[in-house]
């Protein structure tokens, strides 16, 4: 990038006051690590394709060139290890991810078998009232409103073949 | 002539009126709320197009994405919380005017630089975007190799955050274009036996779960603060003398704005970055700047809006998306069944001038609509995080299954939702990785085609002047960076060598 951090001016907050703090040469290893990884599982998959030649190219050419240049690339980043501060450390907060993830989980186990509303009234639920911390009434009213409305958007108006109860 | 004026009256019809405005209403609104950026909005509203006509669908799309520069603004001034990455420059200058009582001033001189660079990129836009079509229908294999190997290397040096993560996630993009059917002998790859793999990843829940619900989840951290109460606004329209003050700064931003748009990988962000340091460099007073200078707001936000409307003319006219949002929006229309490219002007001119022209009256609505309804827009950032981000989840959730009526696509979502929060926790852009997806099978292709023509022999792109002059500068973009540090690491080893001992 060519804009220079001097261009712009100094000030008293930094403009992403809530940024977890970056995370360890550890984890960043293990991040160069799992890239080099996958490159390398990417790589025998191609080889098993069959690379052909330049002449010829088989199914698996591209994906080889493209899986040696990852696992180039994930050596370099293995080497810089110390060099790198972008990673953010995995915080107690990344607690609510987890649950909001498990939460949609379910959503997609169920909703093909009992219809998008309850797990729809239910996600929209825990995510107010567990992760954002709303009150019982707010949580309780704001999600049958949510439910409701996207029944009336997805099946009323966009007349969606998602599986639904009434 | 007639193609562009016929554009008017595609534009003209009631039902694209309409959903332009629907468009330029859900930019600014996403705009002001920090949080979901337009590439994640219009990742999660793809499948709502899907009942549209091609023309209406990417009218509204594209009304998303310049809306929201607008947007972006208002949060900027009135509470130093930039809605959208290319109002962070807006903040210093911006927020500085609030302070000092001149919010309105601020909003008024940016909505009015936002029109004037809107409307000076649309036109170029008219004029650029067919020639450049024209140049490249004579395109082949070789040439196609080399611009999308340049896209996508343009892209990830300019991207957020450490180059090489961003070429990682190129690369994992290009692979992830692999998974399915080979377009040439039809043997499957990467398919681990799986029916649904069979077919290839489908574009929209990629992007639907990267951008969408992965920024969903990275905001669930309770990133942003309760925005304190705003400064007050009034006096919204510019005194003639502010006026005067910005009309150079705006003049300019529009320029800047619109030559980076253009170039894959520039947009919004960087371009309303240049411009703010070019005002700054030039100006007499620079210690103004960070204190309430009118050209700080001016420029940034003329600029961001010519540049997202610039970078439309690499999209429409050589098919080669220039930034994440713009990768959107062609898988957009991919789904409608339309391959941008420069076959497009000819093919669909009235796809491509309605769309074109549809920004004319989208800047004219926003300009209207953003002065009056700040008020509003202020009052709606009342609304919580906490409330918003369970609709926008369902609202993701919901809308993959009616891609292909399919639960397995809201499984491919969440996967892919969990996989772009995990890499934006771990430094990665997820934007490269979209846009090298969205490229990948094109870029295998004609390396494959050109191989073969060339008999096997990569001398062959060199030997045709557009692949080749494509390629050389592909090799100076790896190259210089890689030059300049090690001439700076060579200068900072011999200053040791001559410190006194």
């Amino acid at each position: 990038m060519n804009t220079r951090t001097e261009d712009l001016p100094d000030t008293e907050e930094p403009a992403e006051p809530d940024r977890p703090p970056a995370a360890g040469p550890v984890t960043n290893l293990v991040i160069a690590l799992l890239v080099v990884l996958l490159g390398g599982a990417a790589m025998a998959g191609s080889l098993r394709l069959g690379v052909g030649s330049l002449a010829a190219p088989g199914p698996g050419t591209w994906p080889a060139v493209v899986s040696a240049v990852l696992v180039m690339l994930g050596l370099a980043l293995a080497v810089r290890v110390r060099h790198t501060d972008d990673a953010e450390r995995f915080t107690r907060s990344g607690l609510l991810v987890l649950a909001a993830v498990a939460s949609m989980a379910v959503f997609v186990a169920v909703v093909g078998t009992i219809g998008f509303e309850v797990p729809t009234a239910l996600l929209a639920f825990v995510w107010l009232r567990l992760l954002g911390r709303e009150s019982w009434r707010t949580s309780i009213v704001v999600s049958l409103a949510v439910t409701f409305a996207l029944y009336l958007i997805f099946v009323g108006a966009l007349d969606v073949t998602i599986p639904h109860l009434l | 002539m007639s193609a562009v004026l016929d554009g008017f009256a595609v534009v003209v019809e009631p039902k694209n009126l309409l959903y332009c405005l629907i468009g330029v209403i859900i930019g600014m609104l996403i705009g002001v709320l920090p949080g979901l950026g337009p590439a994640a909005t219009i990742a999660i509203l793809l499948p709502v197009t899907f009942g549209l006509e091609p023309v209406t669908s990417i009218i509204m799309l594209a009304g998303i994405f310049y809306g929201a520069q607008y947007g972006g603004t208002i949060t900027s001034v009135l509470l130093r919380l930039p809605g959208e990455a290319s109002s962070v420059v807006t903040v210093f200058d911006g927020h500085a005017l609030a302070r000092q009582g001149k919010a309105g001033t601020a909003l008024g001189i940016a909505a009015i630089g936002s029109f004037v660079g809107g409307t000076l990129s649309i036109v170029a836009l008219t004029f650029v975007a067919p020639l450049v079509a024209g140049f490249a229908l004579d395109f082949g294999p070789p040439e196609y190799t080399a611009l999308a190997l340049l896209g996508i290397l343009l892209i990830a040096t300019i991207s957020n955050g450490s180059r090489l993560k961003a070429f990682i996630a190129a690369a994992i993009g290009l692979l992830l274009a692999t998974v399915g059917r080979d377009d040439f002998i039809s043997a499957e790859r990467f398919t681990f036996g799986s029916l649904s793999l069979a077919d290839g990843l489908d574009f929209v829940p990629i992007a639907m779960g990267l951008f969408g619900l992965g920024e969903i989840l990275y905001n669930l951290e309770e990133r942003h603060r309760t925005p304190h109460t705003p400064a007050a606004v009034h006096n919204i329209w510019p005194s003639r003398s502010d006026l005067r003050q910005a009309s150079g700064a705006i003049g300019r931003g529009g320029v800047i704005g619109f030559v980076l748009g253009i170039l894959p990988g520039g947009g919004a962000v960087l371009s309303s970055l240049a411009a703010y340091a070019v005002e700054k460099r030039r100006s007499r007073h620079p210690e103004r700047f960070g204190q309430g200078a009118i050209e700080g707001v001016a420029a940034p936000e003329t600029a961001n809006n010519a540049a997202a409307t610039s970078s439309f003319i690499p999209l429409l006219s050589l098919g080669i998306p220039a930034n994440a949002t713009m990768a959107v929006i062609f898988g957009a229309l991919l789904i409608q069944g339309i391959t941008p490219g420069p076959q497009l002007v000819t093919e669909h001119p009235d796809l491509f001038w309605g769309v074109v022209n549809s920004m004319y009256i989208g800047n004219v609505l926003l300009l209207i609509m953003s002065l009056p309804l700040v008020g509003l827009f202020v009052r709606i950032l009342r609304v919580r995080a906490a409330i918003l981000a369970p609709i926008t989840a369902l609202i993701t959730l919901i809308g993959a299954y009616t891609v292909r009526n399919d639960v397995f696509d809201i499984a491919l979502v969440l996967f892919f939702g969990v996989l772009g929060y995990l890499m934006k926790k771990a430094g990665f852009d997820p934007g490269p990785m979209v846009l090298a997806f969205v490229l990948g099978s094109l870029l295998e292709s004609s390396l494959r085609r050109s191989l073969l023509m060339f008999d096997g022999n990569p001398g062959g792109f060199f030997a045709r002047p557009i692949s080749g002059v494509l390629l050389a500068s592909f090799i100076v973009v790896i190259l210089l960076p890689v030059a300049r540090s090690m001439r700076r690491r060579h200068r900072s080893g011999r200053d040791r060598l001559n410190e006194p001992v």
